[in-house]
């Protein structure tokens, strides 16, 4: 039961990714995803392709599965193809499917923007497949740093999240023995209308949302015995170090995007 | 007995201007280095007692003195330096997202550089025998580890005094008995006062010492075995007296006479072999 509660799609693994600082990573997702759109030639666009594949080949993780995990946006992809195969006319007619032309301009947009859109969501999930959420709370927090200045409560932030991942799985377990509870009672999850159905969750809600108050009160208590007294003079037991390889990482991917505004056209 | 840690003074408590006194002019002390159970039944204000020893709660009369300063609003954060706390549900407790987070929280929010919180974090996990767990996230550790992990977290801090606030009722019986172990342990480690609240009596041989309390008041102050002897009574006010004296009683009623009163299994099959043998 325990390892069906794997929070987010988190691969644990040894590689070059997986030991990158968080922060790291979330810069060089956060600059590929602007850099992206900078990109308006074969050469560019083949330069992009071969970082991503370059990335992904680099955490060890089986690329059927990094393609698994963009399951839901295939859809997307495929749909903005075809939006623009029939949409877009420039170019010289290529061929006729059923007397309805389609462009030679139309292909190369909607080939672009597919395969845009495709290193994103692939780049992107290399985050989640490579980094912990804990990891990524940690970066979020030591990244929002300077917004301290305009009073925005970044440690609070960060705090609220980790303690929601602490308590997911423990939520979890819980919804399982409460659904069980009142299955045992007659509760009927599974069959009957929609309404029916949404109805059936009621009991199944309310007890969950009264056990979770319960938990928040006490877990609130707990943290002020423990001293807890907000984010000011707290020490941290997990530290976030950007070293040698965090450095190189940095300058490899300087040189990939320098490289790509001189191949635009 | 050393210099007491711990006093209250006359101490009265309610939970609102029109409820009845939870507590009704309570007074003891606790010395340095001693193990005191407060025990009691549902609704006794044993509870209560323990959070206004580490000032979640304030009394409406009379003082508290943690090693000789009072408990208000000022001193909150001093004295929780030096009173730890463990309470009874193991999950709503925890909150790191693994092990060793937990039992660093109590230390980052002390400000203890990182260096000096892996030493402690190392020393305490090994007290509470989790030291290969530091990595395992809560759900996969069971109620009794979870607690072990609470009382590492506690030790972690170093205070005098450790409150375990019903901290083995939603274990199974072989949880009660690793915590209580550990406990001990612990106390001989460290050398901390130790105050257990519970309404197990089962709990309370191990102290030197018992508060039994009832509807508010201190019912009765005494070792263990001065407490076990009024059966009778403790029954009336909702306690049952364990297994192994209540066998010795029965024992006794039917002139088997033991030499010493026994307050454990062992002792008991001590005493058991021991009058087989004078016979």
């Amino acid at each position: 039961m325990n390892n069906a509660f794997i929070i987010g799609q988190y691969v644990p693994g040894e590689s070059i990714v997986h030991r990158l600082d968080p922060r790291t990573k979330m810069i060089i997702i956060f600059m590929f995803v602007i850099v992206v759109f900078f990109a308006n030639s074969i050469w560019s666009y083949g330069l992009l392709t071969v970082f991503s594949l370059l990335c992904a080949l680099t955490t060890r993780i089986h690329f059927s599965y990094i393609l698994k995990g963009l399951t839901p946006v295939w859809f997307l992809i495929v749909f903005t193809l075809l939006l623009h195969l029939i949409v877009t006319k420039e170019g010289e007619v290529l061929f006729r499917i059923f007397s309805y032309p389609i462009y030679s301009g139309a292909v190369a947009q909607g080939a672009a923007i597919s395969l845009r859109f495709f290193l994103l969501i692939m780049v992107t999930s290399l985050l989640t497949l490579t980094t912990t959420p804990i990891e990524i709370t940690d970066a979020i927090e030591s990244l929002l740093q300077p917004l301290k200045k305009i009073r925005f409560p970044v440690h609070e932030l960060a705090l609220m999240m980790s303690i929601s991942l602490r308590f997911i799985p423990t939520l979890m377990q819980e919804t399982e023995k409460i659904s069980k509870a009142q299955a045992s009672r007659g509760v009927d999850f599974r069959t009957g209308t929609a309404k029916e159905r949404i109805q059936a969750v009621v009991p199944l809600l309310v007890p969950l949302f009264i056990s979770a108050f319960k938990r928040a009160e006490e877990l609130a208590m707990a943290m002020e015995a423990r001293g807890y007294q907000g984010g000011e003079g707290r020490t941290k037991l997990r530290e976030l170090k950007t070293d040698r390889l965090d450095i190189i990482v940095y300058a490899l991917f300087a040189f990939v995007v320098i490289l790509l505004f001189v191949i635009r056209d | 007995m050393g210099k007491n840690v711990m006093k209250f003074q006359n101490v009265w408590f309610r939970y609102g201007e029109d409820l009845p006194w939870v507590l009704q002019d309570v007074s003891f002390e606790i010395s340095a280095s001693e193990w005191v159970a407060v025990i009691g039944h549902n609704g006794s204000g044993k509870s209560t007692i323990a959070k206004l020893m580490n000032g979640l709660l304030f009394p409406q009369k009379g003082n508290i003195l943690i090693n000789g300063l009072e408990v208000n609003e000022e001193t909150i954060w001093d004295v929780r330096k030096q009173v730890g706390m463990v309470f009874q549900n193991p999950d709503n407790q925890f909150v790191g997202t693994t092990v060793r987070d937990d039992v660093a929280f109590g230390l980052e929010n002390r400000g203890i550089p990182r260096e000096e919180m892996i030493r402690r974090l190392k020393s305490s996990l090994a007290a509470v025998r989790m030291e290969d767990y530091e990595l395992q996230e809560p759900h996969r550790l069971s109620g009794g580890q979870k607690q072990r992990v609470a009382i590492a977290g506690v030790l972690a801090v170093s205070p005098q005094i450790i409150i375990l606030d019903e901290a083995t009722a939603m274990l199974d019986p072989n949880g009660r008995k690793e915590i209580m172990q550990t406990v001990k342990t612990v106390k001989e480690r460290d050398d901390v006062s130790l105050v257990t609240i519970t309404h197990d009596l089962n709990e309370v041989t191990l102290a030197d010492r018992v508060l039994v309390m009832n509807e508010g008041k201190v019912w009765m102050e005494a070792p263990p075995k001065n407490v076990f002897a009024k059966r009778d009574e403790l029954k009336e006010i909702g306690l049952d007296i364990p297994f192994v004296t209540k066998l010795a009683a029965e024992l006794t009623d039917r002139n088997i006479f033991l030499k010493t009163e026994p307050l454990n299994h062992d002792e008991l099959l001590e005493e058991l072999w021991r009058f087989h043998l004078n016979r």
